[in-house]
Order: C-alpha cells, then structure tokens, then sequence
C-alpha cells in the first residue's frame, strides 16, 4: 500500500509539474502563424532556421491557422490574451484585422531594414503595402494548373482561362475553391463580361445569376477545395484534370515532386501575402517579434524564400537576387507569378467590393452549392 | 416501552430526541452528505461547460454593439418614422457624426459595418469608407479654432480645461513616476465643465477613457481627436455663456471663442454623410439602423430559419439565399439514414454475438471494440483511402473488371461517402446496446414458440424481435443524437452534398465571423438534441447506458 | 444459433450459413478500413493510395520513413508532448470529481438526482460543436481561450460523463454493508473509503479514468477551437494533415494510435473480468 501511494504521489507531482514545463517554455518562445504546406517550408528554410542559428534561445512555435487568423485573434482580443506574436495573411484579412484595430500599425522605416543600396524600406516595398498595418512578404497568383496526360483531350491542352468551363472539349474532374471569390469573376469573364465591368455586373442579381449559371455548366464536375493543398493532391492523385490553387503550389508538384501537371497562365488572380502584428503584445514580446521582421523581411531574406517556393519577393531590391532553387538549381525567375511571360493577362482582385458582397454572396454560393 | 416514549406517545430515540424527528435528521444528514460529495463535481460542470452553453444561448439574440456605438444616434433615430419614406433630419446626421468620429477614433466602425452588413449589403464598406472621412469633419472646425488661438491644439490645455483639478494632480504625480507598468489615474470631469460643455466633455471622457485602457497613456500627452473640436462649437453655440463656468486663461480663451463661433464655417453633416457613401442618403440604411438599434434581436434567429428581419417586418429570405432549412432538412435525413444502416448492420452482429457461446463471442466483440476504441481521425482518414477514386475500392472494381479504369465511381465527397464513413464510426453504439439487450432474451422463448408449432420467422417476428425493440430503441437514439452533431468526418469526406448543420455553425464561428447566427444554428440544434436526449431518458433511462460491453 | 441441429432442413442449412456470411461481411466492413491503413503507413511513396510495388510485395516497396518522420519532426513531436501533458491532467480531474460525485450520486436519497444527472451527462449528449462554440465564446470572455488551462479543463468536462456512468454502473454491485461493518469496526470515512470502497470500485474507477483519458487524447473539435498554436495535440496535428499537407505519415500515427487502442482495450477487458470476478464474491 505504502508503494502505490508513494507511486501515486510522484505520478501526481509529474503532473502536477507538467503545466509549469509548458508555462516556462513559453517565455522564450514565438508563435509564428502561417499556411502551412509547401508555403510554410519555405518560411522555415529561409526564415525560422536562419532565426535559430542567430537566436537559439528563441523558440519558434508554428501552427497553420492562417485560414483562421480572424476569427481566432477576434476572440484573443476578446479575452484579452494574445498568444500568437505574428500572423501570416493575405492582404485582405490584413485589412479586416487593421479596420478592426486588431493589428498594430507599423512606420515601415522604422520597422523594416533599408535595402542594400539604402532605398527606404517604405519606397522597396512601394505599394504593396496596402495597408497601414501590412507588411508585404509576396506576391502571389491564384491560378490553374492541369495534367498533361489526359488521353480523352487528344493531345490539346488548355491555355485560356474559359477552357477550365470547356467540358467538351477538357472532359474530366475540376477542382475550385469553395467560396465565391475568384469562381464568380472567372465565370463572368468566360460567359463574355469585359475584365473592368466585372464587379459592376455582379453588385447586381441579374449578374449573379449569370456566373451562376455558366458555374452550374460544370457544377457536376467540380470538387471543392478549402485548404490550399487539396488540388496538388488531387491533381497528383488524378483525382481531378484541373484546378485552381495558390501557383506556388503547383510549382512544388510539378517541379519538385515530378508530377505530368502544367501552369495555365491566363486571368490569374494577382494576390499578396504578409504579416501583420496583433495589437495587445506585451512588450518583450512584441520587441522579439520585431526583432524577427526586421530579419526575416529583409532584401536578402525575401530572395532567399523564393529559392524555395515560386512566389515573387515583395521588394523591389530582392528581384534581382531571386536565383536559383536550393535543391534543383533550376532558374526561378520564370516560374514567378512576375514574370513578364507569365503576366500578360492577370486579374485584380477588389477587396472593398468584396468586404461588402461576401456575407450576401457567400450566403447565394452555399445555397447554390448545397442544391 | 414507556421510556421510549414521550408524552405525546411519540417514539423517543436513544439521545433523547423524538425518533421522527431523529430520523428526519440523519436524512437530511444523508441528503447533505450526497450533495457535499456532488457539489465540486456540479459546481465544476457548471462553469466549465454550462456557463459555455448559456453564454451561446445569449449571443444568439445579444445585440448591443449598434447601441454602444452609435448611443446619440440611436436615442435621436427613436422620433423618426422609418415608413415616412424620408431620410432622417440634420439632428440624426449630427449625432450619427458625433458617434462615428469616436468609433472610427476607437477602431469600432467597421466592426458595427460588418454586423450590419450582414443585413444589409453594403454597409460594410459604407462605415469603413465613412469612418475614414470623420477626422476631415473634425479638422474643418480644428482648423478654424487654431486660427483663432494656438492653445487650442495643445493637449494639456484640453486636459486642464475639462479634467478635475485633483485628477490633474495625481495626474503629473504618475508622469513624474514615469512607472510604464501601471495605468495612469482615472479621469474626472471638472465640476461646471459637464454643464456648460456636455458634449465636449462626454466625448473628452471618453477619449480620457480609451486611452487610459488601451495604450495606458495619459490625455496631456495625446494628440486631441478632431471631433473635439466639433464638439466645442456645437457647444459654443448652444451655450454663448460657456466661459463663465471657467476661470482664468480657460475662461478668457472660451469667450473669445464663444463670440468668434458664429461666424465660423459650419459644417453641414447630411452633406458631408452623403459625400463620403450615398448610402447615408438612403432610407433604407436608416431603416436598417433603427430596425437593429435594440439590444436583443430576433434576427439571427430569424436567418437561421431562412427568414429576415427587415425595416417593414418579417419575411422569408430571398429564394436564392434560402439554405439552413434544406441543412437542417438534410442534417435530419443523413442522420435518419446512418441510423437505419446502424440498425441494418448492426442487428445480425448483435444476434449473433448473444447467441454464440461466451468465448467466441468475445472473441468476436474485439472486432466490434477495436474500432470503437480507435480514434476518429484514423478512421476517417481510412475511409478516404478506401473511397476516392484511385483508392482501394476502385482499384480493387477496376482490377476485378467490374468498373472501367475510365469511369471510376465516385464515392468521397457526396453523400455517399458520409454516410458510409458515419455509418461505420457509429455502428458500434448501435451494436453495443442491442447486445445487452439480447444477452437477457432467454433462448427457450424462441423453442417453445417454435415447439408451438410457429415458422422460423413468426417465432423471431413475434416472440424475439418484440422483446429486442428496447435495444434498438437505445442504440437508434444514441446514433442519432451523435450524429446530428458531427463535424469532423462530414468535413473531411462529405463534399458539399454530404455536409451537417455542424460545418455551417464552424464555418460561421471560424471564416464568417457571424457568431451571433453560429450561436443561433447551434442553438436550433441543441434544443433538437435535448428533446432527443428527454425522450431516451424516458425510453431507456440515462442509468442504463453501457460503454464497451 | 449455438450449432446447427443434425435434423435441420436444407433452406435451414442455406439460411444458417448465408446468416453467418453475412455477419462475416458485417465484420469485414468494421474492421476492413482499420487493416488498410496499417500496410500503407509503410508505403516507401508519399502517397495516400496502394503503389504497384506494394501490391507485388516488392520489399522496396515498403519502408519505414514515414515512422522515422513521425519521431524526427518536431511538429509531431510537439503534438505527442501536447497530448501526454493535457490528457493525464485533464483525466485526474474528471476521475477525481467524478469518483466523488458518482459515490454521493449512489445514495440512497439525492435530492434533484434526475435533474443533477441530466447536467452531469450533458457533455456527452450535448454535440461537440456545440459545446466547442459555447467555450470558444465564454472562454474567450473569461481570458481562457488559447491557455493551457482552457483545454484542460474543457477536456476534463467532457470526460466527466463516462467517469459517472463506469462509476455508478460499478456502484450498482457495490455492497452498502461492507462500509457500515468497517465504520463499525472504528475506521473513519476516509480510511473506509480507500481500504474498503475504493479497492472495489476501481476496476470502474480505472475504465472511466481510461475513457475519459481517451476523450482527451482523440479530441479535435474542441481542441481546435479553445487551443492555440500551442496546445496543438496529436488529433490536431492530424486533422490538419488531412485537410493540409496530405503525408502518410498520419497512417504511421494512426497505425500507432491502433495499436495503443489495442493495449487499452486489453486493459479495459480485463479489468472488467476482475470488476465480475470482485462483486461475484460479496454478498448480494
């Protein structure tokens, strides 16, 4: 009896001492929110592991949230309680955050490094810095991506956008993101709306229910996709022939996983990613995090990620820099979303439209899905 | 017997007390003890998980942000008639400034944007695009009150003007502590500024407030926020003696002021609303605004049944939003269906389990245990690699010839697919009850029927299968009620044809942001559950489940 | 059905072995998705599906590198460490108050029994998303969301009902004379309770601690909502991968997660034999 109890008493210490473990480990550590996948390695290979070289008494702590970077720093501030010190996002939610006050402004020369030559931070970055509280990382392109081994396509291959809705002729699986934005725009694009009256045809119900229309001529065959990794597998898997995702993506799966997959470069939509602060950071962390930026942000940093992944450097200075892939040691430079042969025809997202129509839209896009 | 009982002739116990009365005691003991041992248990439920529930329950109708932000214009809106078919007065563009020069200032708009916006479109970037052109008001006025004396752009000035003496002087005390960790005092309005300034000073209060709580700083060392400045004129005007409430440079500053007001540039709100969104010209955005300025709202409600709460009453949603109906429609077909399957599969294994010898029968329910213990995701991610279309099942068709390599089935992502995966992670809550159930069915009911001269199936029909209704009746309730509420599997293997009510409620809680109607759909189903819930208490009694054989 | 008799007809004979056929596919459908994931958490491709090689029995086929990924990368790592620090402690609070309440439940006269019993219940009729959104919602206005406590504790709600039903259920058998004879013979309550009761109760005690630990340890929904970043546990870490970077290493995982499920089953089936084999001795 006298052991069981003394076994009793330890099992229960251990436990007892577990929470404080993780309440110490806390103190040097970073919560650094990201995408996860392809993505988020290339932020470990050329950001988080350099850090940890210089830093190692820096922990870093990763989670792929940034799906729900919002909701989730909405209810942290709610509570009061900020546990994430740094959030990958695009630059849309990096608006909602900064209109909500729930990312921190930043004065960008203070905050970021000056190129090599002594440019300014703020006139790198340029205008990619779309809000007060963004700071750029990349550029990047949500764009489609199809196998190159269909045998009922008789040796075609698709390379306009309104091909994606060509079942005739590209018979075969889709996939597209479940949610309107992006669809509705290509749909209208493809049905014979003009590039710049797109969003004006589509504040109305008449050009609702048009793209509605031309997207339930392929409804039968599409998957939806909601995480930026589904179509890479499905496209790998032969799940589907063709899909839309982020063109990084689609890069690793062609590039470095050897997959029969190709780039469809037309009416891609031109997107940015970054950081952003949460506001609420006590002040040693906060200082840790913007230790962090000034290092992960700078001209060299940001050529060195897109050794990595094929996204574009936010600054103007890292372009020149972008070489070669650090494993393949194939040239980088045309397999940007910047690239002039890639850009001839791309697409502008509008934000503010979409900040306004998204609840109504979303609510007619789950009601025309779910039929 | 006599020195058992007292006068009375009531039974005396050993201490001397009446034995019913003694008796009641060491009941009331007994009860007291049994709670003492329930309470921490009861206590910790109640705040950790019921607290939880209760809180949802009140987010569901919780409306108060169009009131906390926007309070002069609600209390102006409460004379406008929203059917007059009139936009409101210059009073209500006045008090709608006043609230949103302080919100934008607080970072508050766009949030009472997004909240309305999800009544009506365009009131998102309507705040925001409004929000943005408040401070440009503000500075109309800002600018012509420094002209008339640079004292008036100092931060300490306003500070000294409207805070209370004593504030102001533990006020420098904490600014000489130069402690960053601790907040400066709270603020306080001087006496008589309240009266003769009111809106200045509410405003001022509020500033004072906002930055004590947020940045822990100190008004003297703030910039003034522009609306200030509106504020004082409206106040000048109103009240040309103002100054006499003051004294010394405050006084002398506010007169010349209160005599140069009137003939300042005013500012015309309507116009100035009107310029930075045309909505604000628009009586339906009016409407809206007053429609919603209640603290409570049946509103999300009202969406969560596909209905709306608009300006001219209650009506149903437009026909092409129309969608939780038809989710709750299908969350009760799917969940209906993976139960019939449960009954389906799991009544032959049940049968056959109770009626095997013991030892291979629980040989036989680790095959039925094993899957029950294996976590979720395993399992889910199983049937993922048994059902896509280059997965097992297909290979496996192809291989055999059955199905063309070119037109595989598609089994994931629809409908299919859910009810295979839940039909699977469920069946042993089925199987389990009804195998206790059946374990008590005697074997000599069915050969004395069938010695009776009944078939084979008149003697299951009506003598076995009647008595193993109970069982059925446990496992279809408790299928049912666990998969109403699914998330995970219909999220990872249902498509969009083969999704619950539980993906609309997280999207809403996690990408939406539309707490107030996840909290309504969760409600909604809730209370489904609980009716569920009664009635199994009622069929088989909540004493009698039974986990893992 | 305990054997065929000799005199039984044909269409009997027929019936009597489709039946058992029948069950056998039953089987096969509930442990058939289990059995496949085992061999493909060995697939030396990265890839969810059978490779040829694989089905040709090739030995290079087969690899173990999805096991090695799952020890060496540190966000699996992190998750296991999650998961083993948040379950014991969540389960030691649903056991220690659930014994408690289960005991004081078992009495002979509870005032509200019905009403009690409901509520402490509740967490296991009440659907996880549900309760998921109620404690994202509260714990965020409590300062809870995101902590490791928030977790716990949210975890140790959920466990509560299975440690009550196992307990009360054990309680049912529970001789009342045995304790009156020790409190007779001069042990206090306390003494009582763990010399005479609790060597009782605790096969009941153990198997609700255990169902309360594998509450914890297979929970995402509520996890993903009350946790962050850092309290991401091995059901997490999973879900993510599934509907984010598609490894098998999930399959390894899995595979390691079956056979823990394996070990616990055993545990469970044999503590129920000794909880049969106690109360088929007392009295009553």
């Amino acid at each position: 009896m006298t052991f069981s109890r003394l076994s009793i008493l330890s099992i229960t210490a251990t436990i007892a001492a577990a929470p404080l473990a993780v309440a110490q480990d806390m103190a040097n550590s970073m919560t650094i929110i990201s995408w996860g996948g392809a993505y988020q390695v290339s932020q470990t290979k050329a950001y988080f592991e350099p850090y940890q070289k210089l830093h190692p008494e820096v922990k870093i702590i990763t989670d792929e949230s940034s799906n729900e970077a919002v909701a989730k720093l909405r209810a942290m501030n709610e509570a009061g309680n900020i546990t994430w010190d740094l959030v990958d996002v695009t630059a849309a939610d990096a608006m909602r955050l900064c209109d909500e006050g729930l990312a921190l402004e930043y004065d960008p020369d203070e905050l970021l490094a000056d190129a090599p030559d002594g440019t300014p931070a703020s006139e790198d970055f340029g205008d990619l810095i779309v809000s007060d509280c963004f700071i750029p990382q990349i550029v990047y392109s949500i764009t489609f991506g199809y196998r190159s081994d269909v045998a009922e396509w008789n040796g075609k291959e698709p390379d306009d956008i309104c091909d994606v809705f060509d079942l005739k002729t590209f018979p075969g699986q889709r996939s597209l993101e479940k949610r309107p934005i992006n669809n509705m725009e290509w749909a209208l694009l493809c049905d014979g709306v003009a590039k710049e009256d797109i969003y004006d045809v589509l504040a109305t119900n008449e050009g609702q229910d048009r793209a509605f229309a031309k997207l339930d001529t392929i409804k039968d065959s599409v998957v939806w996709w909601s995480a930026g990794a589904d179509t890479p597998q499905l496209l790998a898997d032969g799940e589907v022939v063709i899909g839309s995702t982020y063109n990084g993506r689609l890069f690793s799966v062609i590039v470095e996983q050897n997959q029969p997959v190709k780039m469809l470069w037309d009416a891609q939509v031109y997107d940015l990613d970054g950081w952003i602060i949460p506001t609420g950071l006590p002040a040693d962390r906060l200082a840790r995090v913007k230790d962090f930026v000034y290092f992960a942000t700078d001209t060299q940093r940001l050529a060195d990620q897109a050794a990595y992944i094929s996204y574009g450097p936010a600054r103007a200075s890292s372009a020149p820099l972008v070489g070669k892939h650090a494993d393949l040691g194939i040239d980088m430079a045309p397999h940007m979303p910047t690239d002039p042969a890639n850009a001839t025809n791309t697409f502008l997202q509008n934000y503010e439209w979409w900040a306004d129509y998204r609840d109504d839209l979303d609510a007619k896009f789950q009601a025309w899905l779910a039929k | 017997m006599s020195d058992t009982t007292d006068a009375a002739g009531r039974i005396i116990s050993a201490d001397g007390r009446p034995l019913k009365s003694s008796l009641n005691r060491a009941l009331r003991r007994e009860k007291l003890r049994a709670l003492a041992l329930i309470a921490p248990l009861l206590i910790f439920v109640l705040i950790t998980f019921i607290a939880p529930i209760a809180d949802m329950l009140f987010r569901s109708v919780e409306n108060d942000i169009v009131s906390n932000t926007m309070p002069r214009t609600v209390a102006s809106l409460r004379d406008w008639d929203s059917t007059s078919g009139e936009v409101p007065g210059a009073g209500v563009f006045e008090s709608a400034y006043f609230d949103l020069a302080v919100a934008a200032q607080k970072k508050l708009h766009s949030q009472l944007g997004t909240r309305l916006n999800y009544e009506l479109t365009g009131m998102s970037s309507m705040f925001r695009r409004t929000g943005r052109r408040m401070d440009d008001v503000g500075e109309v006025y800002m600018d012509q009150f420094a002209a008339l004396d640079q004292a008036w752009e100092s931060p300490e000035v306003w500070a000294a003007m409207i805070g209370d003496a004593d504030w102001l002087a533990s006020e420098k005390a904490w600014a000489k502590a130069q402690n960053p960790g601790t907040p400066p005092p709270a603020f306080e309005v001087k006496e008589g500024a309240q009266a003769a300034l009111p809106l200045t000073a509410a405003l001022y209060k509020d500033f004072a407030a906002y930055l004590r709580l947020n940045d822990g700083d100190s008004p003297t060392q703030e910039e003034p926020w522009p609306v200030f400045y509106a504020a004082l004129y409206t106040d000048l005007i109103n009240r040309p003696d103002a100054a006499t409430a003051f004294s010394g440079a405050d006084a002398q500053r506010l007169q010349t002021s209160a005599a140069a007001v009137t003939n300042f540039e005013a500012v015309d709100y309507k116009a100035a609303f009107v310029k930075a969104d045309d909505g604000w010209g628009q009586v339906n955005t009016w409407a809206t605004i007053k429609a919603f300025s209640p603290k409570y709202t049946p509103g999300y409600f009202l969406n969560a049944v596909d209905m709306q709460k608009t300006p001219q009453g209650i009506s149903a949603q437009p026909e092409s939003q129309q969608i939780y109906i038809l989710l709750f429609k299908r969350t009760l077909f799917l969940s209906l269906t993976i139960m019939f399957s449960c009954i389906a599969l799991g009544y032959p294994v049940a049968w056959l389990l109770a009626n095997l010898p013991a030892r291979s029968a629980n040989l036989l329910l680790i095959l039925v245990l094993l899957p029950f213990w294996t976590s979720l995701l395993v399992r889910t991610s199983a049937w993922k690699v048994l059902l896509q279309q280059q997965g097992v099942i297909n290979d496996t068709l192809v291989w055999i010839g059955l199905v063309n390599d070119t037109d595989r089935l598609v089994l994931i992502n629809n409908q299919f697919g859910t009810i295979v995966a839940m039909t699977h992670i469920l069946l042993p809550f089925m199987i389990l009850p009804l195998y206790s159930v059946m374990k008590t069915i005697p074997p000599s009911y069915l050969r004395a029927a069938k010695s009776l001269g009944a078939t084979n199936w008149t003697a299951f029909w009506r003598v076995y299968f009647p008595q193993s209704v109970p069982g059925i009746g446990a496992g279809s309730i408790l299928v049912f009620i666990l998969s109403i509420g699914y998330y995970i599997t219909p999220e990872l293997v249902g498509g969009t044809t083969g999704t619950f009510i539980s993906n609309r409620i997280a999207y809403h809680i996690s990408s939406s942001l539309n707490w107030g109607l996840a909290a309504a759909l969760g409600t909604i189903l809730l209370v489904v559950v609980l009716a569920l819930y009664w009635a199994y208490d009622r069929i088989v009694g909540i004493d009698n489940v039974k986990l893992g054989g | 059905m305990s054997g065929l008799p000799p005199y039984a007809s044909t269409g009997q004979r027929i019936w009597y072995y489709a039946f058992r056929v029948i069950c056998g596919l039953i089987f096969f459908f509930l442990i058939a998705p289990i059995l496949t994931i085992i061999p493909l958490s060995f697939n030396a491709e990265d890839f969810f599906t059978f490779t040829p090689g694989m089905l040709a029995f090739e030995a290079d086929a087969y690899s173990l590198k999805h096991y090695q990924d799952f020890l060496t990368s540190p966000d699996w790592q992190a998750a296991l460490r999650n998961s083993l620090s948040i379950a014991p402690v969540a389960t030691l609070l649903s056991v220690s108050f659930g014994t408690l309440a289960a005991i004081g439940l078992s009495q002979d006269h509870v005032p509200f029994r019905r009403a009690i019993m409901a509520i402490l219940i509740s967490p296991m009729i009440v659907p996880l998303i549900i309760s998921a959104a109620g404690m994202y919602f509260f714990y965020s206005r409590i300062g809870l969301q995101g902590t490791y406590v928030g977790v716990v504790l949210a975890h140790a709600a959920l466990g509560i009902p299975f440690v009550i039903i196992t307990v009360t259920a054990t309680l049912v058998g529970f001789d009342r004379s045995l304790t009156r004879a020790s409190a007779s013979m001069g042990a206090n309550p306390v003494t009582t309770f763990f010399k005479v009761q609790m060597p009782l109760i605790l096969p009941g005690v153990i198997s609700g601690g255990l169902f309360a630990f594998i509450t914890s340890f297979d929970e995402v929904v509520v996890v993903l909502f009350v946790g962050s970043a850092a309290q991401k546990t091995l059901p997490w870490q999973m879900f993510i991968g599934l509907r984010e970077q598609i490894s098998p290493t999930i399959l390894a995982v899995a595979t390691i997660l079956v056979a823990i499920s394996v070990v616990l089953l055993t545990v469970v089936e044999l503590l129920r034999r000794r909880s049969e084999r106690l109360r088929g001795m007392s009295p009553g």
